[in-house]
């Protein structure tokens, strides 16, 4: 590979540009909103277990989905999996949800008691 | 090290400790025929013992031993491994790289591959090779089996894990290494069957490894996943195997298809026809390959709607694959059509895989399927698939790639007479095997009873095997005949992509400047609408090779050891092996190896001393 004389691990010099600025700004204003959500997920499913809140029947389908929400969140917000330059782990996680729930799926159902 | 040393090593030392991705292939290939002659001699001494009623050439438990080897042989110790010799040698000059992402990772990829399939084959002399079928469904495979299950189970972990890292650096090395201008969508579509094989070895492997180990748990340490009367189940071992199995089946086809998506085009002096829906077919075929495991398990008693709906996901997989045929053929339509033998390969494999296709739907039908369920017809239908496909785009490859691998071009009126050979006991072996299962023969039988109208398809069956061994020693004949034919040009076909820019024999560094590619079939751009040679992407200099490594074979050594002291149920053994592996890996680890360099002058005294 061709050198361009340049380290990539120097540390930063001068004062970052406006719209460096307006984009640091937007990205701490998501951070902390994502913080706040991923904390407010985590309160209510502990809440609403703790509390008796919701049916039994209802308790486990309903974590699984403030899970599902924390995750996608996570991934979004601090793994920055929405930044440019990270279509390539996008697509191939997706590609991996859409492969894997149809098959765990079919597979709890088939292998249940029940003859479908 | 630095370029004086790394020239100096013995031809066996620098074989042994190759990181790079052509001698990888070549090994690949050469390991793979290996076990195809195997596995080739088992078929025929299958052939022999069914030749005739009432036979007794061989003795019932070793035929079915002969079986269980010649599936488990042919599907992940020839098939799989020869077809990674070829996306080896073959991926990284279609994208214009210099080498996969991670040339160690390929090498124990390789290695692990061997030493597993090494282990497997060992069982042979150690107390009788496994014998429960290919699919060791379990009870069978957990409880009634001997020794050679254990070697079976362990064995293909060990080279299902070197089939796992090859996926991976497949896909990565596709995603980063692309020469500048080499969209997705500009990729040659070996290049583009081999990513999506690629995908699904990352996520069908997964299962077959989680099955094995279950089995391994059940067979070495007396877990209980399978015992039925432990609150174990047996069905699950069939999900997970038909879970891996059937993307598997794709595995095998994809960078078949591809092959002939390179071979058609060539020798029909045209573009290939509908490259999107090309791209399109490939990624579909490859998703709806996870959707139909269960249609391997139509007679366990699913029920009426899960067989349904498996029946029809499973027959819309002949949308996308009719979409290829149909571009195939459409592709030769109004070309120049040079029928040399690769081309020979891929026409002859249009019709056959269509009546595997053919089969296949039939298959597909779960109410039909109960009486086609175990009979030869499957064993019809899977070989007209798996030979139609697989085995036809691996010497069709063979004949195309030759001159760029080997820097000879086989011998073309040899060639033709084998592929001729072959095709016939082909057909004369499988055609008859379809009523053979009409008429109600079991597969898996070591021998059946005069007088049930088989005695005389059997006997047109085996003599065709004749016939395919024939073909298959002209073929080997035909390396050796041709060595003497020396290809210099580097370009023997008048090719379409960036493989055949290269000088002939292959540089080790591959691209003496990395190429610029302006359009899909970017040399036959160049050659229409530029000066006939591919444009470079930056200046020449000195290029940064990876050193070579030992490590790789003493990791897969060291896993070799650990799977005999488990079989053995000596821990200390197994202890030992494991230590091994770990201390090579730690090695690895704090060693800093930066590789070498090959100076500017090397490169352009090969170039001819421009």
């Amino acid at each position: 590979m061709a050198d361009h004389g340049m380290d990539p691990s120097a540390p930063l010099t001068g004062e970052p540009s406006k719209n460096t600025k307006r984009k640091l700004r937007k990205e701490v204003k998501t951070q902390i909103i994502g913080f706040v959500l991923a904390l407010f997920l985590t309160s209510i499913s502990f809440i609403s277990i703790a509390s008796d809140a919701i049916p039994a029947s209802f308790a486990i389908p309903f974590i699984f989905m403030l899970a599902v929400i924390q995750v996608v969140l996570q991934l979004y917000i601090f793994m920055h999996l929405n930044d440019r330059g990270n279509a390539w782990p996008n697509a191939m996680i997706w590609s991996a949800v859409v492969v894997a729930i149809p098959s765990v799926a079919a597979l709890m159902l088939l292998l249940g008691i029940t003859k479908w | 090290m630095s370029y004086a040393e790394a020239q100096k090593k013995s031809v066996l030392w620098d074989w042994l400790t190759t990181v790079d991705h052509k001698k990888i292939g070549i090994m690949y290939l050469a390991a793979g025929a290996f076990f195809f002659t195997i596995g080739g001699i088992m078929a025929l001494l299958m052939r022999a013992q069914l030749m005739f009623p009432n036979s007794s050439l061989i003795p019932a438990q070793t035929f079915n031993e002969i079986l269980t080897m010649h599936g488990t042989i042919m599907i992940f110790l020839a098939a799989m491994p020869l077809l990674f010799g070829f996306m080896n040698y073959i991926v990284p000059l279609q994208i214009g790289a210099r080498d996969v992402a991670f040339p160690f990772l390929n090498s124990l990829g390789f290695w692990l591959f061997l030493f597993g399939g090494i282990f497997v084959n060992l069982s042979w002399f150690l107390g009788g090779a496994p014998d429960a079928g290919w699919t060791s469904y379990v009870p069978l495979a957990s409880h009634y089996s001997g020794i050679g299950l254990d070697f079976f189970v362990l064995g293909l972990q060990i080279s299902g894990l070197g089939t796992l890292i090859g996926g991976i650096n497949f896909l990565v090395t596709i995603i980063n290494m692309r020469a500048p201008g080499m969209s997705m969508m500009r990729m040659p579509l070996f290049t583009w069957n081999t990513f999506v094989a690629s995908i699904l070895i990352l996520f069908a492997f997964p299962a077959l490894t989680v099955g094995y180990l279950l089995l391994m748990m059940d067979r070495i340490f007396g877990s209980n996943f399978f015992v039925v009367e432990m609150g174990g189940n047996v069905v699950i071992w069939q999900h997970l195997f038909w879970i891996f199995g059937h993307p598997e089946v794709y595995i095998l086809a994809l960078p078949a298809f591809g092959i002939f998506s390179e071979i058609i085009p060539t020798f029909s002096k045209k573009r290939i026809f509908g490259y999107t829906a090309m791209v399109f077919a490939t990624m579909l075929i490859g998703f709806y390959g996870f959707m139909v495991w269960a249609h391997h398990m139509f007679t366990v008693g699913l029920g009426p709607v899960a067989n349904s709906v498996f029946a029809i996901a499973t027959m819309a997989i002949a949308v996308p694959t009719g979409i290829k045929i149909f571009n195939w053929l459409l592709t030769m339509w109004g070309g120049r059509i040079k029928m040399t033998t690769a081309m020979l390969c891929a026409a002859m494999f249009i019709p056959t895989f269509v009546m595997g296709g053919v089969t296949g739907v039939m298959l597909a039908v779960s109410a039909a399927d109960y009486q086609f369920h175990d009979t030869y017809f499957v064993v019809a239908h899977f070989h007209y698939v798996i030979v139609g496909a697989t085995v036809l785009g691996l010497f069709g490859g063979a004949f195309y790639w030759w001159p760029r691998m080997f820097g000879y071009t086989l011998n073309e009126k040899l060639g033709k007479a084998f592929i001729i050979l072959f095709l016939i006991g082909f057909h004369l072996t499988f055609f008859v095997q379809h009523f053979l299962g009409l008429y109600g023969m079991p597969r898996r039988v070591a021998s059946y009873l005069p007088g049930q109208g088989w005695d005389g398809m059997n006997l047109v069956s085996s003599s065709g095997a004749i016939f395919m061994a024939a073909g298959f020693l002209l073929f080997i004949i035909n390396i050796f005949v041709s060595m003497k034919n020396k290809e210099t040009t580097g370009d023997p076909w008048d090719g379409r992509t960036l493989e055949w820019t290269i000088p002939s024999p292959t540089p080790e560094y591959n691209f003496a400047q990395t190429p610029l590619v302006r359009d899909y079939d970017a040399f036959w751009y160049e050659k229409y609408q530029g000066d006939g040679k591919i444009k470079a992407a930056e200046p020449l200099g000195d290029i940064h090779m990876p050193n070579g490594s030992i490590l790789p074979i003493i990791i897969s050594f060291g896993l070799f050891v650990m799977a005999f002291g488990l079989v053995y149920h000596t821990w200390i053994v197994a202890g030992a092996g494991l230590l091994i592996v770990f201390g090579a890996m730690f090695v690895r680890s704090v060693k800093e190896d930066h590789g070498y360099h090959i100076p500017v002058e090397e490169i352009t005294k090969d170039k001819g001393g421009k």
